[in-house]
């Protein structure tokens, strides 16, 4: 066969094989976004099975706090309830719960006795950690997403993107009416 | 990489160049290749367990110490780590920490009691950040890949200048040229030998030193807070212990030089981490944001416009990265156990961990009680009441 078939034949195998390389990536970003999305879940759980320990430990020495001990219980119930159910059900009801776990704890600091208590410690370092967790798999999964919409709209990937419909992920962002002009995304409501 | 590459490119021109003055450059290239992919194999099937003994570690897990593990399971999501890394505790009151495991799905991440004790959270999540950055960024796997290379380069160098030396230039039936050629060559292969090891070995800390940056950028980008390693550097810098367990092997897993007290100087060309004073200016100048592009104009702006020092697939296509808020929410936030309730913390739980039985005793005292004792009741010593082992 003459030369310019061999030179031929060899483009398009690379041309093959640079398509592979570039789909193969293309879903392990798109999968990792799917996993770091479930990541995000998985944190949320791990806070409302938090809440109902907390509520035991503090309510012995916080009498005269039934009100904000229950908002913390029927916040959770809501929350619970809101899986499934959306991302903007959901970032709602997780929302408020954080609202509510502020509140609790900001009252927390009225009494030195419970702030004493080892098993009151223990919780609230893994309120911090369930916290500060809920919020990194938030930012994993916006860079995420950050690398995986990267990929899809630069050159050359795009055209394979284009080619075999990866679409655009969508980041996550909880925007309460109180805190639109805040640049920051958070959970957090204002404190009343 | 184009260091890496520069590695290896000595090791294939010592070898050819061994080869040719034994008669065939090929064989020689062969032969270089062989002795570097067994040192591989030695080194790849050797396990992270001899380098976590040799540094007394202690393994812990979620119950033990919930702050550490915690950290470590935070930085584990920040950083997309697939699988949660085994946590070790020194028990050394130098100050140090260090990350290994060539693969990320089977790491582990040690820190002595004496830097558990001393930092705050921010400032631990700061270095644990750093730690899971070298596993993430595979630099355990590289740094080991590098001196596989070394240690071929210095092995070949060292027998090839003896075979070399031995074999006076006698013996050589080779067929082209004349005698001068062979000289050429011979001298070459000479200075080859002599000046490889040399070379590579400066190659090897250079890598070693940017690989650091790199680890410090990506720990800042993971936590949104580089002031949060820049003073757990801070206080990192102001020690005075040395650690008793480091040596050649392991000196550039750790977060700061474990040789800087013995008079091995930081900006040395020897040295495996850049100075930690300009590590934590570098951390301090990053005003604009905590992306890797951040990171790298922080580091231009402290040297006055030296070249870019993140690799290139670091830069590429990251976005704007936002700083966290300067006060985190104080209700949600555990109050920060002071120095003294951490010290505390950290050696109650190597007491536990090394046999001793805890007994509390009503005055307040914490009695540690050693398995082998022997007696079946001991008395407080500071109130006299008796306890049951």
């Amino acid at each position: 066969m003459p030369v310019w078939a061999f030179v031929i034949i060899g483009i398009v195998v690379v041309l093959l094989l640079w398509f592979v390389f570039i789909f193969n990536g293309l879903v392990r970003l798109r999968n990792q976004v799917k996993n770091a999305w479930a990541q995000i879940d998985v944190q949320l759980k791990r806070r409302h099975d938090l809440i109902p320990n907390l509520v035991q430990t503090v309510q012995g020495y916080m009498q005269y706090e039934r009100a904000t001990l229950e908002a913390v219980t029927k916040a959770r119930n809501v929350a619970q309830q809101a899986v499934g159910q959306g991302v903007g059900a959901q970032a709602k009801a997780e929302g408020e719960l954080s609202g509510a776990l502020t509140r609790l704890l900001a009252v927390v600091e009225r009494y030195p006795d419970l702030k004493a208590n080892q098993n009151f410690l223990a919780l609230q370092e893994q309120l911090t950690s369930t916290e500060n967790k809920i919020s990194f798999s938030r930012q994993f999964y916006n860079d995420s997403v950050l690398n995986y919409n990267n990929k899809t709209q630069m050159f050359p990937s795009n055209i394979v993107a284009g080619m075999t419909g990866f679409k655009q992920g969508e980041f996550f962002k909880v925007e309460e009416a109180a805190e639109r002009e805040v640049p920051k995304v958070s959970f957090e409501q204002p404190k009343p | 990489m184009i260091l890496v590459a520069a590695m290896g490119i000595l090791l294939l021109l010592i070898g050819y160049g061994l080869g040719l003055a034994f008669g065939s450059g090929i064989a020689g290239l062969v032969i270089a290749l062989v002795v570097w992919a067994i040192m591989n194999l030695i080194a790849y099937f050797q396990g992270d367990s001899i380098l976590l003994s040799m540094s007394k570690a202690i393994k812990i897990g979620p119950d033990d110490h919930p702050r550490l593990y915690n950290v470590v399971e935070e930085m584990k999501i920040a950083s997309g780590l697939p699988k949660m890394p085994d946590v070790y505790i020194i028990d050394d009151p130098a100050l140090n920490a260090f990350a290994t495991g060539r693969d990320p799905s089977k790491a582990s991440v040690a820190i002595t009691s004496g830097l558990l004790e001393k930092l705050n959270r921010d400032e631990l999540e700061g270095v644990i950040g750093h730690e899971m950055s070298h596993i993430k960024n595979r630099d355990v796997l590289l740094m080991s890949l590098c001196s596989v290379i070394l240690g071929t380069i210095v092995i070949l160098a060292w027998y090839g200048s003896r075979a070399l030396i031995f074999s006076g230039g006698g013996s050589r039936r080779s067929s082209k040229g004349g005698g001068q050629g062979q000289l050429i060559i011979f001298a070459v292969a000479i200075i080859l030998m002599i000046l490889a090891p040399i070379i590579a070995q400066l190659i090897y800390f250079a890598i070693s030193r940017k690989r650091e940056y790199l680890a410090d950028a990506s720990s800042a980008l993971y936590t949104r807070y580089p002031e949060g390693l820049a003073s757990a550097l801070e206080k990192i810098g102001t020690s005075t212990y040395q650690l008793k367990t480091a040596n050649d092997a392991t000196a550039p897993m750790y977060i700061a030089n474990p040789y800087r007290k013995q008079g091995r100087a930081a900006a040395d060309l020897s040295s495996t981490h850049p100075p930690l004073s300009e590590r934590i200016r570098i951390l301090r100048a990053m005003a604009g944001g905590a992306s890797y592009a951040d990171y790298d104009n922080a580091y231009q702006q402290v040297h006055k416009g030296g070249a870019t020092i993140m690799p290139a697939a670091a830069l590429a296509g990251a976005g704007a990265v936002g700083l966290r808020a300067a006060a985190p929410e104080a209700a949600l936030k555990e109050p920060e156990p002071t120095r003294v309730e951490r010290t505390r913390q950290v050696g109650d739980l190597l007491w536990q961990k090394s046999g001793y039985k805890i007994i509390d005793c009503e005055c307040g005292t914490r009695l540690k009680v050693p398995s082998n004792i022997g007696k079946a009741t001991v008395k407080c010593p500071h109130c006299g009441r008796t306890h049951n082992v």
